[in-house]
């Protein structure tokens, strides 16, 4: 809990195309990217930066190390902090989250934070499948991870069987109009997505991420920055992160202590004391689509066991419902994974700065941003509104 | 005094390698492209400075650059150090020099190697000229390094026919060499297993049992010394049928089912292969036993349980599969039923 501290605005935001290789820049040449265009939306130069905070994945996704050495000259970071966040998927939520730490304790007035990953030049699933001597090796990459706890929210809950296909199609639709998505799958059809091959059963090929590459970049700035903004910014009314352990007696896997002890801090903060009816868009870290009901309940945007009932019903999707969730496409369009968590978070500023383009909530004031990592025991959550706290 | 003789202290090689790709974007790439033509090339910065190994952005202002420039390929070493014997992994198979080369034109030095046959024949200052590799691939290991101006050891500086087209990615292999030692609690498990055992770790606190032990209880941040026999039975917690091979496992054919089995006695489940059944009968609940390799083949590993098969015996209810167990059994003890046995 705690004060927020100082105001903090988001000032400028900045996105790469997200596409499977981009095979016309090196890494410094993405973070550039990013960046310029974050600083060009804030109105700013690398001169009114005062520090930048990085995230990636872990440094074997890509084989990077030490990125936030060999990127300092690419990020203007000359006489300047540089720092690098690491909280494995989740990581580019709690990289904004620490730059956002840096405004509200004032020791900074204009923060630029990135995300950034290159997938096209490793192999993440090889990278998560790495044996250990004397071990059983049979876990192939992160949906042989998700898929026994999907499994067993299946179970749980009693969802019908193609809740998990509704959600993939419904982002891929919400992908079209985000011109940064990296799947653009304009003649997809419900049935192909349920026809699409098992992988990781329950998971099909259609209900998982891609692999992406992309960074994604914000300013942030103190109270008086995002009061001297000429363009619209987006104030931040809460932040939470909360981590626990992956395996330990009576674990809720499906929905981990540590996913609703940050949900209730940073709803708390906000002053939201009914998410559903607060909140008008969710950006959420899914990346196999059967987490978007089970965040839903965890988060507590949905009674337990009921989550799934608002896929079905629509109540997630841009076009009619309530609480529209993951407008840009999400995780399940776009996965440069140490970015992942960072678009969600910028998307949700978008959002409520009215610039969301083609999917833009008609007159969305609060939103909010999430990121998971590791075995679903990192967290991270903003809720940004339209209104100065 | 006697000291009972410590068992075999266990440890693997461990080898981590990736052949990574690297795109080398417009400045890195004219760079490499230039090297594989027998040129080096380098960035004007916005204050008139030559910058050599090009970068993509000014070291002071941050604006991207993108305006080439031809250094000369000899130059002036800067400082230096000497290397006896290279590193394994090294591009250079005998000792060397390693300098700051500034090269006429530039206005930063680049390291690299100096190829001379001994430290007395290196000075601050001294003029060098590029070695360039016989047969380049647009790589940085196309200039070998510098010697002497004037040592006569540089083949011919331009390759026969380097093409046109500029390059754009390398192959950066990375290889990381670990000795592999298990923990202390580790150590004990996997013995253990030699012996046809499997050991569990409890929590002096509440008495949880972890598998395999860690030698603390995570959750309460005290040591967990106290090592228990578990059965050789369980349950499925969790499961997941996989239609993907997995790297390095060529022996299992797809679909397999890797599951968290939930031995008896254990309050944690750890993973392992559910075999002996169709793949579309595995349930949350399901009851299963180790199958071993023959004793003979057993040795300190958990791969001596060769996969999990079902037992016949009813399931576990699904509400009180896996970690619900722990917290079953919780409510259970706090509304005054019976404890677990």
């Amino acid at each position: 809990m705690g004060s927020l501290g100082e105001r903090t605005a988001v000032l400028g935001v900045g996105q790469t195309e997200y596409r499977a290789t981009r095979g016309d820049v090196s890494v410094a040449g993405l973070v550039r990217e990013a960046a310029l265009r974050a600083l060009a939306d804030a109105e700013c130069t690398w001169a009114d930066i005062d520090a930048v905070v990085i995230g990636k994945a872990p440094d074997f996704f890509e084989g990077l190390m030490m990125p936030e050495l060999f990127l300092a000259d690419a990020l203007g970071c000359a006489g300047k902090p540089i720092l690098r966040v690491h909280t494995a998927g989740s990581v580019g939520g709690s990289t904004a989250l620490v730059a956002a730490s840096l405004i509200r304790s004032r020791v900074h007035r204009r923060v630029l934070t990135l995300g950034f990953e290159k997938q096209s030049e490793s192999n993440a699933t090889w990278a998560l499948s790495l044996p250990q001597p004397f071990s059983v090796s049979i876990n192939a990459g992160a949906g042989g991870y998700f898929s026994p706890i999907i499994r067993q929210y299946m179970a749980r809950s009693g969802a019908p069987e193609l809740i998990g296909c509704m959600v993939a199609y419904k982002d891929r639709r919400h992908a079209l109009r985000n011109p940064y998505a990296h799947l653009h799958q304009h003649d997809l059809t419900f049935d192909q997505v349920v026809e699409a091959p098992m992988l990781w059963d329950p998971i099909r090929f259609s209900e998982t991420c891609p692999s992406s590459d992309g960074a994604c970049a914000m300013v942030l700035g103190d109270e008086a920055a995002g009061d001297a903004s000429d363009r619209p910014v987006a104030w931040v009314h809460g932040t939470a992160m909360r981590s626990e352990g992956n395996n330990f007696p009576g674990r809720d896997e499906v929905s981990p202590q540590a996913s609703r002890d940050c949900a209730a801090d940073v709803f708390a903060q906000a002053g939201i004391t009914n998410p559903r009816a607060e909140i008008d868009a969710v950006e959420m870290y899914v990346p196999f689509s059967w987490y978007e009901p089970m965040w839903l309940e965890s988060l507590g945007f949905a009674e337990l066991d009921q989550g799934w009932r608002m896929v079905e019903d629509g109540s997630t999707s841009l076009d009619g419902g309530d609480l529209p969730v993951n407008c840009s496409g999400g995780v399940l369009s776009s996965n440069p994974i140490g970015a992942s968590g960072m678009i969600r978070f910028a998307e949700a500023a978008l959002q409520v700065r009215g610039l969301a383009g083609d999917h833009q909530v008609d007159g969305a004031r609060r939103a909010f941003g999430h990121a998971y990592g590791g075995g679903a025991q990192y967290f991270a959550m903003w809720v940004v509104g339209a209104e100065k706290p | 005094m006697t000291e009972r003789p410590a068992p075999e202290m266990l440890r693997a090689d461990l080898v981590v390698e990736y052949p990574f790709t690297r795109t080398t974007g417009p400045v890195i790439g004219a760079f490499l492209t230039g090297l594989r033509d027998g040129r080096i090339v380098g960035v004007r910065t916005s204050d008139g400075r030559v910058v050599v190994p090009p970068v993509e952005a000014d070291p002071t202002t941050g604006d991207t650059l993108d305006e080439m420039v031809e250094v000369a390929s000899n130059g002036t070493v800067v400082t230096w150090t000497w290397l006896d014997p290279p590193r394994p992994g090294s591009p250079w198979d005998r000792p060397h020099g390693l300098g700051l080369v500034l090269l006429d034109g530039a206005d930063t030095p680049m390291l690299h190697g100096l190829l001379v046959d001994s430290p007395e024949e290196l000075e601050t200052g001294m003029r060098v000229e590029a070695v360039w590799a016989a047969e380049r691939t647009g790589h940085v290991h196309d200039l070998v390094g510098f010697a002497p101006e004037g040592s006569g050891v540089a083949p011919a500086p331009h390759a026969e026919d380097p093409g046109d087209e500029p390059v754009r990615s390398v192959r950066t292999p990375i290889r990381l060499e670990y000795d592999f030692i298990p923990s202390s609690a580790a150590q004990e498990y996997l013995h253990a297993y030699a012996e046809k055992r499997i050991l569990g770790n409890r929590s002096p606190v509440d008495g949880a049992v972890f598998v395999p032990p860690r030698g603390v209880d995570p959750r309460h941040g005290v040591a967990a010394t106290e090592l228990v026999d578990l059965a050789h039975e369980g349950h499925v917690g969790n499961f997941c049928v996989t239609h993907l091979p997995i790297p390095g496992r060529t022996d299992l054919t797809t679909p397999y089912v890797s599951a968290w089995i939930h031995l008896d006695g254990a309050d944690i489940g750890f993973l392992g292969l559910v075999a002996g059944c169709e793949v579309d009968e595995v349930r949350i609940g399901m009851r299963v036993r180790a199958v071993w390799k023959p004793d003979d083949e057993l040795g300190p590993t958990a791969e001596n349980v060769l996969y999990w098969e079902p037992t016949g015996a009813p399931d576990v209810p699904v509400d009180e599969a896996g970690n619900r167990a722990w917290t079953a059994r919780r409510d259970r003890d706090e509304t005054g039923g019976p404890a677990d046995a």
